[in-house]
């Protein structure tokens, strides 16, 4: 193995660990939030331990988000100098503006609700909380915009034998970015519902504390359902931005391999052969349905991959795959929420839904991880979308030592990761604090 | 002019992280001499529990900085310090990890394993920095195309490993002290008494690594140039000097005020010397990175300069709020006794 192939195992392996956390803590952090904003309004006791129970939680993953982002800022510089120096201008400053208005506000306020229980009155201690949500929030914009002017740079010259600035409005406004942002956004919640109502189901199987975890589940389920449909919504608008502005990532979402001048038909099974450039079996094609859903018209000419020559055409069976996971699972939420929506009344008697919901906490994960993976393998060969290419970006450096920093990192984040899924499991089930006497 | 501003500022932020992580590295690396039993331990970690994380944010925007600011040196310091960056990356991993298990874990094997996962990753970083700076200071060998020609051994020369050395006794000494501030009784002597013992190391330690920087560097260039720099110089041979006679006055807080300075003063020392350099190559000076070469455009750090100039003060205040909220003596009650 290469450097450049090195390079891109240990940033997905980076970047796909820290977003297990990132995600948890940009959905929990609001309803923790909103639990601990109903304990100081009505004061009624059951909310302040709701507030400690998931807060507790969030803050055991918390924490390896904040270690494991360090390794995201330093790799553009070890493992991708030859980007760094190409784009820093417009990539790294968005990066520097992250840490000084959002990182360092969410760093130091989670301390403060931390420690600060006995130290701060009950409203600064709640404000504190909703800062940390606030700033999480605004740090994922900032990273988001980063990510989305690799998927459509704007706002740029190309000068001095590098991308500089030229209208930061645009880059701050890029509607692929915003696309992206939100569709993340909701994805978190998903990921925040699903964790908190899996963990409460698992104590009412046990019929444990079931008022706390009523309501802790009837909360999650609320979430669950509004965000459930909004991401569905939002990620079909913003596929429709990906058909425009990447129609290859498209062909290679969909394993379209030839043009279709007058509609593109959707195929419900295909397995992509990327060697001979078509797909082996294509089962159940509805005519006219892809140009429908990427461009509102059946009759909508789709370009097929072999439109681009094969050294920039995308990883196609990665990509088709990822999407269908991703795309499965979304409709299957709306469908687990309407379920116990409907069941809301009498939560503790449907053991059924109870198991299958404390088994569904790993699956926003898989979605939210598959969709990154849409996004950014679907974006191959290019580091930054038709302008540079991924092989071009990587630093000068010898394989010995990244392979050395990838055995290490990988086995530090497998040992890290254990124990993390270990004491998350240990403080879920413990349930919460008992109650006052 | 712009260029030089985000000089300034790129040292100013490096000598604002290695004050702030300072101390919480420092009291990492020294609790074993420092705590008896658990509750010391206890002590330890609660004094620096709610401002590590805040501190080491301050990395995260230096190395933000130089990204936005100075991508070519950003580039080329990362990809060259390659190894010696990702070992950096592992200790702080492990140590920030360490302070949220250990108060989780239950058992006392897997407290004391933690135990000595928090010093590693404590003692590491400290050493690590002052060998890259010391490095840096002394240029590294960096060629036509701004690839590094060396790896990790490279690094560990002479006047490297004594930047090394340095900045673990200058964070040693400093977390003493900020242990000193927070305890009462016992392990507040020992804190006072550890950092009297380290004084002496540290003084002899920074004149020999002073006497090798005229050796091993070109940083009095400038200050030969411009004399009336020279004035700066006084400023961490005052502090040192404080340090000292404040531990005698056992005045904790004015003691970790003057080792915090002496440790400002010291980077910004080596900063103002490297300039206009960020990276001086050994191989040829024609090769160094300098503002003139690595900076950004001018509208990004007029930019930059704009959301600096608004935030970092806002930063500095809500931190500041947070060490007087909560950077009070520990009591037997806070600790649960």
């Amino acid at each position: 193995m290469d450097v450049l192939m090195l390079s891109r195992l240990q940033f997905a392996m980076a970047t796909m660990f820290h977003f297990i956390f990132v995600p948890l803590t940009l959905g929990l952090s609001i309803m923790v939030a909103v639990m601990e904003t109903m304990y100081v309004r009505t004061k009624k006791d059951i909310y302040l331990r709701m507030t400690k129970f998931w807060g507790k939680l969030f803050v055991i993953n918390f924490v390896l988000g904040i270690v494991t982002g360090i390794t995201l800022e330093f790799q553009f510089g070890t493992n991708w100098s030859r980007y760094s120096e190409y784009v820093g201008d417009i990539f790294g400053s968005l990066l520097a503006i992250e840490a000084t208005v959002a990182f360092f506000m969410e760093s130091t306020f989670l301390a403060a609700w931390i420690f600060g229980w006995k130290k701060l009155s009950p409203k600064m201690h709640a404000a504190c909380i909703w800062i940390v949500a606030i700033a999480s929030n605004i740090s994922a914009v900032w990273i988001i915009l980063a990510n989305g002017w690799m998927q459509n740079p704007v706002g740029y010259v190309i000068r001095n034998g590098r991308a500089e600035l030229d209208n930061f409005f645009e880059v701050i406004t890029n509607p692929f970015a915003w696309g992206q942002f939100f569709h993340n956004g909701f994805a978190a919640f998903m990921v925040a519902s699903f964790f908190v109502m899996g963990v409460s189901a698992y104590h009412l199987l046990r019929k444990n504390e079931v008022e706390f975890f009523s309501k802790s589940f009837k909360m999650g389920l609320i979430v669950a359902f509004i965000f459930s449909i909004l991401v569905a919504a939002q990620g079909h608008h913003h596929a429709q931005t990906v058909a425009k502005m990447q129609p290859e990532k498209l062909a290679a979402m969909e394993a379209l391999w030839d043009d279709h001048p007058d509609g593109a038909p959707m195929y419900l099974l295909a397995i992509p052969d990327e060697k001979n450039e078509k797909n082996s079996v294509e089962f159940l094609g509805l005519p006219g349905a892809l140009s429908f859903l990427a461009f509102n018209d059946f009759d909508a000419p789709v370009k097929g991959l072999k439109s681009w020559p094969k050294e920039e055409r995308p990883p196609v069976t990665i990509t088709f795959l990822a999407f269908r996971i991703m795309v499965g699972l979304g409709t299957l939420f709306p469908l687990l929420a309407l379920w116990g929506w409907k069941n809301r009344k009498k939560l503790t008697e449907n053991k059924l839904y109870l198991r299958i919901m404390l088994f569904s906490i790993p699956l926003p994960y898989i979605a939210i991880w598959a969709g990154w993976a849409v996004a950014e393998v679907g974006r191959q060969p290019w580091i930054v979308y038709g302008m540079m290419k991924t092989s071009d970006a990587v630093s000068p450096i010898a394989t010995s030592q990244v392979a050395f920093s990838f055995i290490a990192l990988t086995t530090l984040y497998t040992l890290l990761g254990a124990c993390e899924i270990y004491l998350l499991a240990r403080f879920a089930r413990r349930g919460p604090e008992p109650e006052k006497a | 002019m712009l260029e030089s501003i985000w000089f300034l500022l790129w040292g100013l932020l490096w000598a604002i992280y290695f004050m702030l992580d300072g101390y919480d590295l420092g009291l990492g690396s020294v609790m074993p001499f420092l705590a008896k039993d658990e509750k010391d331990r206890k002590a330890i970690y609660k004094s620096i529990g709610p401002f590590w994380d805040g501190n080491e944010v301050w990395l995260i925007t230096a190395g933000g900085v130089t990204f936005a600011a100075f991508p070519k040196a950003y580039a080329v310091m990362f990809s060259g310090l390659y190894t010696a960056l990702m070992l950096l990356l592992i200790a702080l991993i492990i140590r920030g990890v360490a302070y949220e298990f250990r108060g989780l874990v239950e058992s006392d094997w897997a407290r004391k394993l933690w135990d000595k996962a928090m010093v590693l990753g404590s003692v590491l970083p400290g050493l690590l920095l002052g060998v890259a700076f010391a490095n840096i200071f002394m240029g590294i060998p960096i060629d036509e195309n701004g690839v590094f020609q060396g790896n990790l051994f490279t690094l560990l020369n002479p006047y490297g490993l004594g930047g090394g050395i340095l900045f673990v006794l200058l964070f040693a000494q400093h977390g003493s002290l900020w242990l000193a501030v927070r305890t009462h009784g016992e392990l507040n002597e020992r804190a006072g008494n550890l950092a009297a013992t380290i004084w002496p190391v540290l003084a002899a330690v920074y004149i020999a690594f002073l006497a090798l920087t005229g050796v091993y560097t070109q940083l009095l260039s400038n200050y030969l140039a411009y004399p009336a720099l020279m004035l700066i110089l006084l400023i961490p041979i005052f502090a040192i000097v404080k340090v000292r006679t404040l531990i005698a006055a056992r005045k904790w807080w004015k003691a970790w005020a003057a080792s915090a300075v002496l440790i400002v003063s010291t980077t910004l020392f080596g900063v103002i010397g490297l300039f206009p350099a960020l990276l001086p190559s050994s191989i040829n000076p024609a090769y160094s990175i300098t503002i003139h070469n690595a900076a950004s455009s001018q509208l990004t750090l007029k930019i930059m300069l704009t959301v600096a100039l608004i935030m970092v003060p806002i930063v500095i205040g809500y931190q500041f709020w947070m060490h007087k909220v909560f950077a009070t003596k520990i009591t037997d009650e806070d600790l649960g006794y």
